[in-house]
């Protein structure tokens, strides 16, 4: 079935080896997170961080001051409700995931700001970076080594996927739902999907626990965790939908939806067919 | 024509003569008929009539889905493993490999991925119990609505009501088996609901389930109850409805020719049973066609059970999502009083309304009885409209039903609708009070619109769509009678009766017995039949008819008068050779 | 009563309705014939859309069994696809659909076009049996009940209804071994170190220390409390779920591992101390760590969805709303008590541990629980 397979079948299916996979990771890095790796503060020389915090200082007086205070101190409202709040010690990597979505700069404060365009290039969105991180320590950028699932071989990657399984349905499931479709929180609150977000930050989410998300730093499940976790999004990314097209991805709610517009639909539709009156003629048979 | 000589003795041996075989068929039938009198049951039965009407084949989706989850559920027999012992998985799905997960989590995988077909029997099996439920629901409504109940139907309409909560209880059954995330939690909701029961609530979870929740037990005991118990009283009780139909004969719409007394449509042989038989692979085809094209239950994203784990939107299949609702948007009552529990909060929306909804369901048709006094025998279908009372009920019902269906799902249309998923709980718990009154109403004076409007149609004929100026300059618009067959039909009912109070107390002054049964059926009757529009007399149809007839003569007076058939296929109608479309 | 509906008194015996119309019953409309009864060519044709869609049933059975041989199933790498879709499972279950459809729309297509269309008229009888098949039973009954003697004899009458009143109770009575009896069962969990077993006792005593470890779910490892970040959520087990003999085999296992899960499963949640409310929660509490069962007061879903902002916890299945800062007070939902808390502490090494089992029963309500 080789053969009969290759014009039907998709792209992924070379990936799935494991060279052509490190060759995608990499082409998937330059496409996304790209240049930011040039940047990010374990690699950047000494004087050019310090240009970069320079410059990231100003962008943040520009563009964060206003909700989150001229030193990241954070924002009060009058009424004493938290306009931005404070980032000192939320470290790099909430920043590159906060802006590297789009989430931040918020249109407008909020219990949970949605995710949207991104409004910073990589390079802004590093200095913003080095700037908050400037302020106080926290979770750095991780590096690609961190999540990159290049280096396994295929009973590790397989290990990895599995305990990556376990560990996402124990974990993230309960809020981001079995196949990361998310779900409701409390009072318009929502866990938002995950499916098809990149590696860095799933990470990045998983280290600095944005908005109202819980953290699970490196003390609660540690980077390998991570990893794992990480392993099983992208091997259910790369599954086929085996029985179909998904739903939404939803669980039985929308099942129940199709059941009753598609099959009872279609199925009514049949009975009226069946009972319906066919075309009549004017004519009479002779013989009757 | 020559006589047929064949069966005549022409000797006098000791065998009786017999005919000479036509061919091996024939001696097939022959044969058993000898045995089984097949020749009297084919004369009785092959010429059966059915009547034709699109809504009478509600059941048929539901009985013919049965047939397909029996056929497809033999297939899942050969390889699934009821059973809870639990074992490393090895298989195809690489992501559970090495995962510990019971033997029947491990087969419904290998039953999809490892065994070709499988996935697309598993699929259609899943789809066609949610088709069995609704087409029951759509039956049962349809039945509802046009009066189908009524007596000599009334136990069909019980037996049907054992059909959907039998129907119920097997797909909560099936859906629990293949020991996945979701199933195992609606199984722990189950065992919730079980504790909650007053004094015995633990007794029971216990001997369900064999020991302390999850136990290793309830698999195997809801497989035999899966495929064995539940379908077998299914296949009893869809065998006596199935005989009490054709014992009581179909009902049929009033038409022309179509009385309480006769039955008109086609027989058994050949239309019906070839439309029956075609619908039957018609349901099947479309199952499969959902099982290729739309994944359902994909077991194997939500992995095996594990009471320590749980997933966004863990909802049950839609049949169950009134219950679901109904536990979600109940507020916490709970009293603890003489060191003993009463969860208010589980027993209410798990154990006592979904049985008192569906109770109301069930005992309509009596409580319409009894109001009435009604004990003839009705063959012809009410319309919705000409029984506006009950078809508001099932308006207010299906409402509630949506409403809980709806707040059984309330997480997903917090997602999607981004809406606050408190302020739907709340909405919700003052939703099913006051929505389903308001459809109440809404439909019961639409309906007696309709009735209203019936009667204009009766009286004065339909709209054409003409407009005539007079020579005085006075707009009118042209109306034509209806056909006669059309009058006919819309004629073709009762009249309803309002019960009359009895007086309390008879001419001796003494108290009648039964008078406060008797006020509330007084009161019921004026409730549901007083607002009734009934249907013209006589002598209402003469008098409309003279006035028609009078316009008529007016407008002949006019230069261009109108026939008003200037706009339909009336003129076409008596050539020859045109196609005739019903109307 | 009026006059329009009969008495009472002969309900029984009530045929149909006798409606009053007042426009007569025009009778059954003359037969209309259709296309394909008088003209030939439209006869043809419909003969051979029936056969075309009987044939394309055919060409479906032909399409399942090639695709069933040529599409591989199995891992998602070996797994044909088209699109993005199982190969397999859509083009089998196209063809069949394919099949079944022809079959059925050729079936459908054939009797309502070509089969004969007169509608017939069969006459109704009352379901009642006629009143002297009636009173015939009721007189069979009768001298059944005489020949038996069952009405005159009421010792045999009544000796028999005991036997089978007893025969009744049997089933009933055999249904005791179900289950065992709940006990206390629902008032301890594996927390509690008096209810584990001698090989759990034995593997304990080569641990020499006091105090059970929360450890995290699905690893197994243990949790020190400098591990854990505020905002930190970590769903926990005991230490004796992952505990293993010396030859590495788990000490529990299959049934009893469930079991125990679906009691004894907790959360950890790091806030900061100032924001835990009430006392109780910050004396169980470390350094603002706070433990609390994983099992919704509820029905018993594991709930585990917590707004690190607010401290709330929600269920997943019903939406209750726990408030871990002020004793896992219930803020929302039909839950109607609050979240058990387990009391930790942290041991030499300093990891996390807990004190002693739940105080109270977790999960859901239930009768005699008090």
């Amino acid at each position: 079935m080789r053969l009969l397979n290759r014009p039907l079948g998709r792209l992924s299916r070379h990936r799935r080896r494991p060279l052509a996979g490190l060759l995608v990771v990499l082409l998937g890095l330059l496409l996304t997170g790209g240049l930011y790796a040039v940047f990010s503060p374990a690699q950047a020389s000494q004087d050019n961080s310090a240009a970069q915090i320079k410059q990231g200082r100003e962008l943040f007086l520009a563009g964060c001051s206003f909700c989150h205070g001229q030193n990241g101190q954070g924002v009060k409202t009058l009424d004493g409700n938290q306009l931005g709040p404070p980032l000192i010690g939320v470290g790099a990597a909430a920043v590159d995931f906060q802006v590297g979505t789009g989430r931040m700069p918020a249109v407008q404060p909020g219990p949970q700001i949605p995710r949207k365009e991104v409004s910073y290039t990589p390079d802004e969105i590093a200095a913003l970076a080095a700037f908050v991180a400037s302020l106080g320590p926290g979770p750095a950028i991780p590096s690609p080594e961190d999540y990159s699932l290049a280096g396994l071989s295929d009973s590790e990657l397989q290990q990895a996927v599995a305990r990556g399984g376990q560990i996402f349905l124990s974990n993230c499931s309960a809020c981001h739902n079995f196949e990361g479709s998310g779900g409701a929180m409390p009072k318009g609150g929502y866990a938002p999907r995950i499916r098809g977000v990149p590696a860095k930050y799933i990470y990045e989410a998983m280290l600095t626990g944005p908005q109202a998300m819980d953290n699970f730093s490196n003390g609660n499940l540690s980077p390998a965790e991570k990893r794992d976790v990480i392993a099983y999004l992208q091997s259910l990314q790369d599954n086929p939908d085996f029985g179909g097209f998904g739903l939404g991805g939803i669980g039985p709610v929308s099942e129940g939806m199709f059941a009753w517009l598609f099959g009872i639909g279609s199925l009514v539709g049949v009975a009226t067919w069946i009972a319906a009156h066919t075309a009549r003629t004017s004519k009479t048979k002779a013989e009757m | 024509m020559s006589l047929d000589t064949s069966k005549i003795a022409d000797t006098n041996r000791g065998t009786p003569a017999t005919a000479k075989k036509p061919n091996k068929a024939g001696a097939v039938a022959g044969w058993a008929d000898d045995r089984l009198s097949l020749g009297t049951l084919t004369k009785a039965f092959a010429r059966k009539v059915f009547p034709d009407h699109w809504s009478f084949m509600l059941g048929e989706i539901a009985l013919w889905s049965f047939v397909v989850l029996l056929l497809t559920g033999v297939f899942l027999t050969f390889w699934f493993v009821p059973s809870m012992s639990e074992s490393t998985y090895q298989g195809s799905y690489t992501q559970l490999r090495g995962v510990q997960m019971s033997d029947a989590y491990a087969s419904t995988l290998h039953i999809s991925f490892d065994v070709r077909g499988g996935l697309l029997v598993r699929q259609m099996h899943h789809w066609a119990a949610m088709l069995f439920i609704a087409a029951m629901f759509v039956h049962m409504m349809r039945t509802f609505v046009t009066g189908a109940f009524r007596k000599p139907r009334e136990l069909n309409w019980i037996v049907g009501s054992l059909l959907l909560l039998l129907g119920i209880l097997e797909g909560f059954a099936g859906y629990s088996l293949p020991d996945d995330l979701l199933s195992g939690t609606g199984m722990r909701i189950a065992d919730g609901l079980i504790k909650a029961t007053p004094v015995v609530g633990t007794y029971m979870s216990f001997f369900l389930f064999g020991g302390e929740f999850p136990g290793d037990v309830i698999i195997p005991r809801l497989y035999i109850l899966h495929v064995l118990l539940i379908p077998g009283l299914l296949l009893a009780l869809i065998g006596a409805h199935m005989l009490l139909l054709v014992f009581h004969k179909h009902t049929q719409w009033p038409g022309p020719g179509r009385t309480e007394k006769n039955v008109v449509g086609y027989p058994m042989l050949p239309v019906y049973a070839a439309k029956a038989g075609g619908f039957f692979f018609m349901v099947f085809g479309v199952t499969a066609l959902m099982g290729a094209l739309l994944s359902i239950n994909p077991i194997w994203k939500y992995g095996p059970y594990d009471p320590s784990k749980v997933t966004a939107g863990s909802q049950p299949d839609w049949y169950m999502g009134i219950a679901e609702g109904l536990l979600r948007i109940m507020p916490n009552w709970e009293t603890h009083i003489w060191g003993i529990t009463i969860s208010w909060n589980v027993m209410i929306p798990g154990q006592i309304l979904p049985f008192v909804l569906f109770g109301m369901i069930i005992g309509w048709p009596f409580l319409e009885a009894w109001v009435t006094g009604d004990k003839r025998e009705h063959h012809l279908l009410q319309r919705p409209r000409n029984a506006p009372t009950r078809t508001a009920f099932l308006a207010a019902m299906v409402t509630v039903y949506g409403l809980l269906w709806a707040a059984g799902g309330n997480d997903i249309l917090a997602t999607h609708f981004h809406w606050s998923l408190n302020s739907i709980t709340y909405f919700m718990r003052a939703a099913v009070f006051i929505l389903p009154a308001i459809v109440f109403y809404i439909t019961r004076r639409w309906c007696i619109g309709l009735q209203r409007a019936d009667n204009d149609r009766l009286l004065h004929g339909y709209e054409t769509g003409i407009i005539m100026r007079s020579p005085e300059g006075a707009y009118s618009e042209r109306h034509l009678p209806i056909s006669e067959e059309r009058a006919y039909t819309l004629t073709a009912r009762q009249r309803d009766e309002v019960h009359e109070l009895h007086p309390a107390v008879d001419e001796n002054g003494v108290a009648a017995p039964g008078s406060r049964s008797d006020q509330i059926r007084a009161r019921l009757s004026q409730a549901m039949f007083g607002d009734n529009v009934q249907k013209p007399t006589a002598q209402e149809l003469e008098e409309a008819r003279h006035h028609a007839e009078h316009t008529h003569e007016l407008e002949a007076g006019l230069a261009h008068p109108a026939s008003g058939h200037e706009f339909d296929d009336h003129n076409l109608r008596d050539a020859e050779d045109v196609p005739l479309r019903s109307h | 009563m009026t006059e329009n509906l009969p008495e009472t008194t002969d309900g029984h015996h009530a045929g149909p309705v006798t409606v009053e119309e007042p426009i007569p019953n025009p009778g059954l409309p003359t037969h209309q014939w259709r296309p394909t009864d008088v003209d030939p060519k439209a006869e043809k044709r419909a003969e051979r859309q029936v056969a075309a869609l009987f044939g394309l049933a055919a060409l479906g059975a032909i399409g399942f069994l090639v695709s069933y041989f040529v599409f591989e199933i199995g891992d998602q790498h070996q797994t044909d696809t088209i699109g993005n879709l199982g190969a397999s499972n859509l083009m089998l279950g196209l063809c069949l659909a394919v099949l079944l459809l022809g079959m059925g729309a050729g079936l459908i297509q054939w009797a309502r076009k070509l089969m004969a269309d007169h509608e017939i008229v069969e006459m109704r009888h009352p379901a009642a049996s006629s009143p002297e098949d009636r009173e015939a039973a009721v007189a069979i009954l009768q001298t059944g009940l005489e020949e038996s003697g069952l009405g005159r004899r009421p010792l045999i009458r009544n000796s028999l209804l005991a036997a089978g009143g007893l025969l009744g109770l049997l089933p009933i009575v055999m249904l005791r071994d179900l289950g065992p009896l709940p006990g206390d069962k629902l008032y301890h969990t594996i927390w509690d170190m008096n209810t584990w077993t001698p090989a759990q006792q034995a593997w304990w005593a080569t641990q020499h220390r006091t105090l059970q470890r929360v450890v995290r779910d699905v690893v197994g490892t243990p949790i020190k409390a400098t591990d854990l970040e505020v905002g930190d959520l970590v769903n926990c087990e005991p230490e004796i779920h992952f505990a293993t003999s010396p030859d590495g085999q788990p000490l529990m296992e299959g049934t009893a591992l469930m079991q125990s899960k679906a009691k004894a499963a907790v959360i950890l949640n790091r806030m900061l101390p100032g924001d835990i409310v009430s006392a109780q929660t910050q004396n169980w509490s470390v350094d603002g760590i706070v433990c609390y069962s994983k099992i919704c007061t509820h029905v018993g879903c594991p709930i585990s969805l917590n707004e690190r902002t607010t401290h709330h916890l929600l269920c997943p299945c019903h939406q209750s709303t726990f408030d871990l800062a002020d004793s896992g007070k219930v803020l929302f939902g039909p839950a109607a008590r609050p979240l058990p808390q387990l009391d930790i502490t942290v041991d030499d090494e300093g990891y996390l541990v807990a004190r002693h089992d739940f105080d109270e029963p977790v999960g859901p309500s239930f009768w005699e629980r008090g």
